[in-house]
């Protein structure tokens, strides 16, 4: 039945999500810290934050999500939790370089609207042979 | 801001649904009074845990959702009836349409199915309850809440009119001002939290809670079909949780995620909804499958044909759903290569899909066909949803896809295939598992009425728009000229939509008939069914649901028990004490803290807001310190109540 062993069966003190909680929001105030508070360039601040944020992702697997927890007792469980991982991590693929290429191909490039226009033109130039012109 | 503001003002229509809505309120106010149901209503079901009652509070929302996404679905065929109409003006129809299709996909087609996989999934694996029972009722009322403060737009503060894809920057605070749009972001972000609970709560449910000797492979398609749609909601439903928070920020407090200024995307936005709104469609269309196999296989009396060959498909499904998003704005210009891998990867997808029809048939291939109305609807599906794919397909070729883009022959593809997937789908499974959440069935022979008028109603409202979109009409439009000759076609259309709008009424009146004068069922097993739900002894499971949980040997357990004659009787030794949950107040509560939080967040009022977030946090905290362990159901009791259901 639900909970019927679980109940109280955490025991002491949940030291481990309390330092992951704090650990996380540490991470989130120096990340906008890099971004706000320093005069970095664009691409270090990107290459900082991006680390921060896998910091933190792999931070809350371990902290929260259990993703060291082992338990061998069946094999099911053991092998839902690989499925599971695979599964996270191509969809995270999917998302991040799907939308990178669909954003930066075509005409869909020109968003950067206040990109100046010679720029633009440029891009312009060098794609739309394979493309229509209808769609502007 | 003024109370002319706050109050929607100047149309007669709202007028008469602000009447209406007061006269309801009042109505259900003294009924309650006057028959002393307050304290039921609160201790029977607004604090309940039990699945079956949050699965039936969830099929109510959904059908009077599906009401209100119906009276507005009319309003725009009454619109469209004749050309150059003027009886709503293009404001109002925006709003109607955008209203529309969010209420039909995010508070009517998945909280029905929802609902019915909550009555359903925990019994077809002979479980007592789901893993979390307190969090199923959390995620019953942030839902609920979320359709109520999506709903309420209309006469407070006006509704959003950007389309249920609110794409940027229509949906930006300067084409789209007011708190229309604010309703939008803030009903689907509360209504989505409880639909990612649903989503853990259902996974952990079916992978952990099954009976002995229910193996994953034993499991029923049905059970099936619900873990892969709990899979994917998992994985989808974040992409949206964030998208709606960038817009929300972006809105609120000025940062520029999809805006025109300061270097925003706003194609970004389209790209990350459908991102999620492609894994959506799948969601709401894997549980209806699940919902075909269950009943095909019961009425051919046939074990479903290529039961393996249906799961590898959804599973199969699963992974492409999250490949395919950008056939829904192939017209953005991403490219020639963009456009060309995203129209085969759709190709693709048909094919599992495919597969899983040729399933369906074969199952009914010689097997003695019962043509109950669960039945009719599963074969009305059959036939029409291949229609809705078969047009897919052709949407698919991204270069054709440049001429149906936006047109009526687009708006009638869906609508085959949410409606005749979809739709279909919950009507058959509420029909099918209708006497095992009330105990007597619905009347078959008003239930046949329903379903030709609606079948019939549905095709001659949706097939002549192929046609109006072949000839060029475009999607969300509010009138057209008299010189297009779109007239005629359309006319047939709004005929066809009044037609399920009857059948409809007809489906309430049913309800309402078989409540007076349906034959109550005498055992658990309504239909001469296959699998678990139907073993209990009483028509409706006690709130335990199994005295003594069933042991597994294979698929359709119970059919086979009752083949070989060995369904077991219980005896009083059988029976042990039994743990329950108990009851709670508090998802209520924080449910009610959330329409604060979203409220003042619409209206852009943060004390508001802070005092709905404080009071979020508030019921957390107390839920964390509240050491509650359920309780037992005595030996005793159980004998009790299973004699008395015997
Ligand atoms: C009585 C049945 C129904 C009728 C007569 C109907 C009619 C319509 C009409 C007239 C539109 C607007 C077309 C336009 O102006 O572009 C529309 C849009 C839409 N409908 Fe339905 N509909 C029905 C049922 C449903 C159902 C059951 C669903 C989903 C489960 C649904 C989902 C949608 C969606 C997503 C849109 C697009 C909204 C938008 O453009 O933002 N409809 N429908
Ligand atoms: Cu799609």
């Amino acid at each position: 039945m639900a909970n019927k062993t679980e109940v109280n069966g955490h025991g002491g003190f949940p030291w481990k999500h309390l330092v992951g909680f704090v650990l996380s929001i540490v991470l989130t105030l120096f990340a906008l810290w890099v971004a706000l508070g320093t005069d970095l360039s664009l691409t270090w601040i990107l290459i900082i934050i991006f680390g921060f944020a896998f910091l933190q992702a792999a931070l809350q697997l371990l902290m929260f999500m259990h993703v060291t927890e082992n338990s061998t007792n069946t094999k099911l469980t053991g092998r839902v939790q690989v499925g599971n991982i695979l599964f996270a991590a191509f969809v995270a693929i999917v998302i991040v370089i799907g939308s990178v290429w669909v954003m930066t191909a075509g005409h869909a490039k020109h968003d950067k609207h206040d990109k100046p226009k010679t720029e633009n033109r440029e891009n312009h130039g060098g794609e739309h042979d394979s493309e229509e012109h209808g769609s502007h | 801001m003024k109370w002319d503001e706050f109050f929607v003002t100047g149309d007669p229509l709202i007028y008469g649904a602000d009447v209406s809505i007061v006269l309801t309120m009042a109505g259900i106010l003294f009924y309650m009074t006057r028959y002393k149901k307050w304290k039921w209503l609160w201790t029977e079901w607004l604090t309940t845990v039990d699945h079956k009652k949050l699965g039936i509070m969830y099929i109510v929302s959904a059908v009077l959702m599906l009401f209100r996404g119906g009276v507005d679905a009319l309003l725009m065929r009454t619109q469209l009836a004749v050309p150059e109409a003027k009886f709503l003006d293009s404001q109002h129809y925006n709003e109607i349409f955008t209203t529309h299709g969010t209420i039909m996909i995010i508070f009517m087609a998945m909280p029905f199915l929802i609902g019915i996989i909550n009555v359903v999934v925990p019994l077809q694996i002979g479980a007592r309850d789901v893993a979390y029972p307190y969090l199923n009722a959390v995620s019953f009322w942030t839902f609920f809440i979320g359709a109520m403060l999506f709903n309420i737009s209309f006469v407070i503060g006006g509704s959003p009119s950007a389309g249920w894809t609110s794409y940027m920057p229509l949906a930006s605070n300067e084409l789209s001002p007011g708190p229309g749009q604010n309703y939008y972001l803030w009903g689907l972000q509360i209504a989505g939290i409880g639909t990612l609970l649903t989503g853990i709560n259902f996974l952990v449910t079916i992978l952990k809670m099954r009976a002995p000797g229910m193996t994953l492979f034993r499991m029923p398609m049905f059970t099936w079909s619900s873990l892969v749609t709990m899979v994917i909601i998992i994985f989808a439903f974040p992409i949206l949780t964030v998208a709606l928070a960038l817009m929300s920020f972006d809105r609120l407090f000025g940062s520029h995620f999809f805006t025109l200024q300061g270097e925003g995307m706003d194609m970004l936005w389209a790209n990350l909804f459908w991102l999620w709104g492609h894994p959506e469609v799948y969601i709401v269309i894997l549980p209806a499958f699940g919902i075909f196999s269950e009943i095909i296989s019961t009425f051919s009396k046939k074990t479903l044909f290529g039961y393996k060959a249906m799961i590898w498909s959804m599973l199969l499904i699963a992974g492409y759903s999250f490949l395919v998003w950008v056939h829904h704005f192939f017209t953005m210009g991403s490219g020639a290569a963009v456009n060309s891998v995203f129209s085969i990867t759709t190709m693709a997808i048909g094919i599992p899909t495919g597969v899983k029809i040729f399933n369906w048939l074969f199952t009914m291939y010689r097997g003695k066909i019962q043509f109950t109305t669960p039945m009719l609807w599963s074969l009305g599906f059959i036939v029409n949803f291949v229609v809705g794919g078969v047009t897919g397909v052709m949407l698919a070729m991204a270069a054709a896809d440049y001429q149906y883009h936006n047109t009526y022959f687009l708006v009638s593809h869906f609508h085959y295939v949410l409606i005749a997937g979809t739709v279909f789908g919950c009507f058959a499974g509420l029909i099918y598992w209708y006497p095992k959440m009330f105990g007597y069935k619905l009347n078959e022979r008003i239930g046949k009425w329903v379903f030709w008028l609606f079948t019939i109603g549905f095709n001659v409202c949706f097939m002549p728009q192929y046609f109006l979109g072949l000839d060029g009409m475009p999607r969300r439009v509010y009138t057209y000229s008299e010189e297009s000759g779109w007239g005629p076609l359309n006319m047939l259309s709004t005929i066809g939509g009044f037609m399920m709008g009857i059948a409809f009424l007809v489906l309430v009146y049913n309800m309402y008939y078989s409540f007076r004068f349906a034959k109550r069922e005498t055992t658990g097993d309504a239909w001469g069914g296959r699998t678990l739900e139907w073993s209990t002894p009483a028509a409706m499971p006690p709130f335990y649901n199994f005295a003594k949980i069933p042991e597994v040997t294979g698929l359709d357990h119970f059919w086979r028990q009752k083949q070989e004659g060995k369904v077991e009787k219980l005896t009083a030794k059988d029976i042990k004490k039994i743990h329950m949950p108990n009851n709670s107040g508090v998802p209520f509560i924080m449910g009610s803290f959330f329409f604060v939080l979203g409220f003042g967040f619409v209206f852009d009022w943060m004390w508001m807001a802070i005092i709905g977030l404080i009071g979020v946090i508030g019921t957390l905290i107390y839920r964390s310190f509240e050491y509650d362990d359920g309780y037992y159901v005595s030996v005793e009791e159980v004998i009790e109540t299973e004699k008395i259901s015997k």
